[in-house]
């Protein structure tokens, strides 16, 4: 081809530059098959991916949290409501000098160092361009200042949001509950997807018990964001389910009474209504302010709260366990009819103390003096040691913890509130299993008073007591008593459930031992008869007074109830219903280091009767000057210690 | 009207007539008005309903247009005559690019004027084929070894100059436009061979020549995810875009990619991303048809030219035109490295529009000045 040609070929020319051209057009076409092939490859093969893509690029899905169920009382109290609450937000990226701006809002509302530190660690954590909250909780006024100083506070908004409010501040508070901040530990056992948008949960209480209904379902609001991820608009907004009311057994005017009677006892209160289980008031003694846990508590106030001596944040009512001390001596008399180990015609005399056979030890009745003769009425009336004593002994200890037991001592009861205690009702099976120790005689002995190892919360014996009332007839102590869907407004009844029944072979088992209780109330020298002397309506009831651990009998020897040091003083007991004859109440009292039963706890549990049943309170307690003849007495019995009335 | 008029036209001129007597190719005239006014229906889009930007590039389109016939009026040997003067101005002007260029986008390759800004490696893009084309028309074709060097050397020194500032894109496109010219008058296969042979050797040197973002911008071609944020950042959005419209597209104003900013010079050199997504495989089939349609009168126009300045001229320009097509759409759905080249006649910026219209021009001039008996 390397020809020389000293003139043009045009036409030779022309051919090749034709050829050239085709060569070129070739080209053109394949390059653009290729390109048209990669756009089908992307718009038509991977279309769907990429559409997903796209979306996932654009689509930020933002939760919308539901709003909280409130809770009632059983009068329509609000127990628990959502208030308003008004939080101070900056966006920095609005802000141009941060420091002057702090400053300057310091000015205008109450900023803490521990306010500023959370605020500029959230800022660090957040997109410029979203509001990060300064201060939660503005008062009006203090809405009103930053307001007024709008113009000149750039970057500075005022959010409304809704945050727990409990009306009765302190009362109840035990059984209401709080909710608080969501912990790494609840993150653990919730699901989270549920929680999208919540910052709080149920941490006690009935908020923590009906959790799941209280909550509700959150909604989701589907915003468009650009490629900075700043939200542009709505595309779709789902809303979510707001959580169920809910109205509780508790009777608020009731529950106020007791804390009020409890005066400033540490102890606990437990009301049911028998015919059904309801809880009508569960007191617990200190108590504490929900409120301190909504707007998240700070270390040293938790701090104080968990040291404080008298605990405050235990339930006492479900959680402490106390000896039932001569509460249980109903139960064991109708023990001891059902077994036929004795009738209620038997009597024992009781000279102040007994011997076991064979043993040199002493067991003491809590009168010095003794009785004399009692029969079963006498016995439960009087509080007498030595009767029960003789009793146990001739149950023994196997059926005596049968009998109990149908009596729900020393089991949970099965109550809509978290944590509770199980106490204790001791068996020869369980001291050789816990101590690996056979049973003595003389264990049985306390055990029939109510001491020794057994342990009952007062919610137990408010249970045991509402048996007796109902002859029987046994119900799972709750507090709710239904639940309201606000957005459609149906309502469902929380359905009681029954126990099975604790059925004697002779039904007038029953009447003899209630009529002792009521004799108890009612008739002179009974240990409640200056309780239940003055009430319009029929009280059963049975004192007790439990012995702390912890006092020798030396102690107990020397010293009257005012000389013993305060945290070694006796339990005061008290159970009762009423009216006897037609059981709507049923009720146990609890009143540490406070002496004695009849004295101390009867008159607190008259006026919650008074005020359940009368709708007012109209027993006047006695002056809290313990009267000579039923003072717990000194004793100098050796070992484990007697009842007093 | 008077029935006595013989031997007069009695029509009045046709829109044909007319725009023959303005040396306007009709052909290519609709072509060029199509995408161009794709163009800026698109422009509205993905610059984010702004009319401002819409309309400085209509304006600019419209000065590209009177550009083109401006041009079209001279008759092609003018330009032969013309091109060495040109060329030289431009290489003088690409030196004091270099000299006191301003700086746009750490490059240097704007030149202020006072009254204007513009680029004159965007010039070169014209006087390149032009000279190379004007030196062959007087040579033996095919060229022989001396000739092919000297042409090489002309394309050689302004692309040398170009990258320098550094504008890898448009020196790609000036070599292609010397090159075509070249190939177009007969070059023979076993040097382009040999070329291609040498400069694949030459890879790792190449490769070592490359600024550090230009390396990056390969690789990442090679793996997008190497860099989701940076560089790879572009591509993976601009496919997003592209895979997520579809055969149909989300519909104009409808593209989300673009809209919300995911896709970063959405109006420049990623606008046909905007094309891809919100009309779909339609849409970007309909316009790589139109672009080859102007390809393709091009290739027509040189084939029926009158001399070798003409022919080598036409066919250059029209490959150079598919080039650029090629490269900026190769480069948008991830099949190339992410050079600055612009989406012709669409993409917002003025100085390549002008260029462009003013290339066509001349191939209107080319069209439009034969004299038919002297073939």
């Amino acid at each position: 081809m390397a020809r020389y040609e000293p003139l043009k070929n045009l036409h030779r020319e022309k051919n090749l530059f034709s050829s050239r051209i085709a060569v070129g057009a070739l080209v053109c076409v394949g390059l653009s098959l290729l390109l048209i092939g990669r756009l089908v490859r992307l718009q038509v093969e991977d279309h769907r991916y990429y559409t997903t893509r796209a979306d996932e690029n654009r689509l930020r899905v933002t939760p919308v949290p539901p709003v909280r169920g409130l809770i009632f009382d059983r009068n329509g109290v609000v127990l628990a409501e959502n208030r308003p609450a008004f939080v101070l937000d900056v966006v920095p990226e609005q802000v141009e000098d941060m420091p002057a701006l702090i400053a300057q809002l310091g000015g205008l509302v109450q900023l803490t160092d521990a306010d500023i530190t959370r605020f500029e660690e959230r800022v660090r954590k957040t997109p410029r361009y979203r509001g990060v909250p300064l201060r939660s909780n503005l008062s009006m006024e203090e809405v009103a200042r930053i307001e007024v100083n709008r113009h000149d506070l750039g970057g500075v908004e005022v959010t409304a949001g809704l945050t727990r409010n409990y009306p009765l501040g302190v009362s109840a508070a035990h059984v209401i509950g709080y909710v608080g901040g969501i912990s790494e530990a609840d993150l653990q056992r919730i699901d989270t997807t549920a929680y999208q948008g919540l910052t709080q949960i149920g941490k006690a209480g009935v908020e923590r018990s009906q959790e799941e209904r209280l909550r509700g379902l959150p909604g989701a609001k589907i915003i468009e964001a650009n490629a900075l991820g700043r939200p542009l608009r709505e595309l779709d907004h789902r809303p979510g389910k707001s959580g169920q009311n809910l109205v509780l057994s508790l009777d608020a005017r009731v529950q106020q009474v007791a804390e009020t009677a409890l005066g400033e006892l540490n102890g606990a209160v437990v009301a049911l209504d028998p015919r059904n289980g309801e809880v009508i008031a569960l007191v617990s003694k200190p108590g504490f302010d929900p409120h301190g846990f909504v707007e998240g508590i700070d270390v040293a106030s938790y701090q104080a709260l968990l040291e404080d001596r008298s605990r405050p944040l235990f339930n006492r009512a479900l959680q402490g366990q106390y000896p039932p001390g001569s509460t249980v001596k109903p139960a064991m008399a109708l023990a001891g009819l059902e077994y036929n180990v004795t009738d209620p015609e038997h009597r024992e005399f009781c000279g102040g103390s007994m011997q076991l056979p064979g043993s040199t030890r002493r067991y003491r009745c809590w009168r010095r003096q003794g009785h004399g003769w009692m029969d079963m009425v006498s016995g439960v009336m009087h509080s007498c040691d030595i009767y029960f004593y003789q009793l146990a002994m001739t149950l023994g200890i196997d059926r005596i913890h049968d009998a109990m037991i149908q009596f729900g001592l020393g089991d949970r009861t099965g109550i809509d509130l978290p944590l509770e205690s199980t106490g204790l009702m001791p068996s020869r099976e369980w001291k050789r299993r816990t101590r690996a120790e056979a049973w003595y005689p003389g264990e049985t002995l306390n055990i029939g008073i109510g001491q020794g190892y057994t342990l009952t919360t007062p919610l137990q014996l408010a249970q045991m007591t509402a048996r007796i009332a109902m002859r029987g007839n046994g119900f799972t102590p709750h507090v709710l008593r239904a639940s309201r869907d606000p957005a459609s407004g149906t309502s469902i009844d929380e359905t009681t459930t029954g126990l099975p029944p604790v059925v004697l072979s002779d039904s007038r088992h029953w009447d003899k031992v209630i009529q002792a209780m009521i004799d108890t109330a009612h008739q002179p020298g009974g240990t409640a008869y200056r309780v239940g002397s003055s009430a319009p309506y029929l009280i059963a009831a049975k004192t007790g007074t439990a012995q702390v651990a912890g006092l020798s009998q030396e102690d107990r020897v020397a010293r009257s109830l005012e000389q013993t040091p305060l945290h070694l003083r006796d339990h005061a007991l008290f159970i009762a219903f009423a009216p006897a004859d037609d059981p709507q109440i049923a009720i146990a009292v609890l009143a540490e280091h406070a002496g004695h039963g009849g004295a101390v706890s009867g008159p607190i549990a008259r006026k919650v009767m008074d005020q359940y049943l009368l709708g007012e309170v109209r027993f006047e307690s006695p002056p809290p000057v313990v009267p000579a003849l039923s003072r717990p007495t000194p004793r100098p019995t050796p070992e484990p210690a007697n009842a007093t009335p | 009207m008077p029935l006595l008029e013989v031997g007069r036209r009695t029509e009045e001129p046709s829109l044909s007539d007319w725009l023959e007597h303005w040396r306007i190719d009709s052909w290519l005239l609709v072509l060029l008005l199509l995408v161009s006014g794709l163009g800026l229906v698109v422009l509205y889009s993905a610059s984010g309903h702004d009319t401002d930007a819409v309309w400085a590039q209509g304006k600019r389109l419209a000065l590209g247009f009177v550009v083109m016939v401006a041009v079209a009026q001279s008759p092609p040997e003018w330009y032969r005559t013309a091109s060495p003067w040109l060329y030289g101005v431009t290489v003088l002007l690409l030196i004091l690019v270099l000299i006191l260029g301003d700086a746009a986008k750490g490059a240097q390759r704007w030149l202020d004027l006072g009254v204007i800004r513009f680029q004159p490696s965007e010039m070169m893009k014209l006087a390149m084929p032009m000279l190379v084309a004007a030196y062959l028309h007087h040579r033996l074709l095919p060229p022989s070894i001396g000739t092919m060097s000297v042409a090489l050397a002309l394309v050689a020194v302004p692309a040398m100059l170009v990258m320098q500032q550094p504008d890898l894109g448009t020196a790609l496109l000036m070599i292609a436009a010397g090159g075509f010219a070249l190939f177009f008058g007969g070059l023979r296969w076993r040097w382009i061979i040999g070329a291609v042979l040498v400069v694949t050797a030459a890879t790792p040197i190449l490769w070592h020549q490359l600024h550090d973002y230009q390396r990056g911008r390969i690789l990442t071609l090679i793996n997008p995810e190497r860099d989701p944020l940076g560089a790879g950042y572009h591509i993976t959005q601009s496919k997003i875009a592209i895979g997520s419209g579809g055969l149909f597209g989300k519909g104009w104003l409808e593209g989300t990619q673009a809209k919300l900013d995911f896709l970063p010079e959405s109006h420049t050199d990623f606008i046909f991303s905007v094309i891809a997504e919100e009309f779909g495989l339609i849409g970007t089939l309909f316009l790589l048809l139109l672009y080859l349609g102007i390809v393709g009168r091009g290739l027509v126009i040189a084939l029926r030219a009158q001399d070798t300045f003409q022919r080598l001229l036409a066919a250059a320009l029209s490959l150079k035109f598919f080039v650029y097509v090629f490269i900026n759409i190769g480069m948008v759905i991830g099949l190339l490295p992410v050079v600055g080249v612009p989406l012709p006649l669409i993409s917002y910026g003025g100085t390549s529009a002008v260029s462009l219209l003013a290339g066509f021009g001349m191939l209107m001039s080319i069209q439009t000045h034969r004299k038919l008996l002297s073939n």
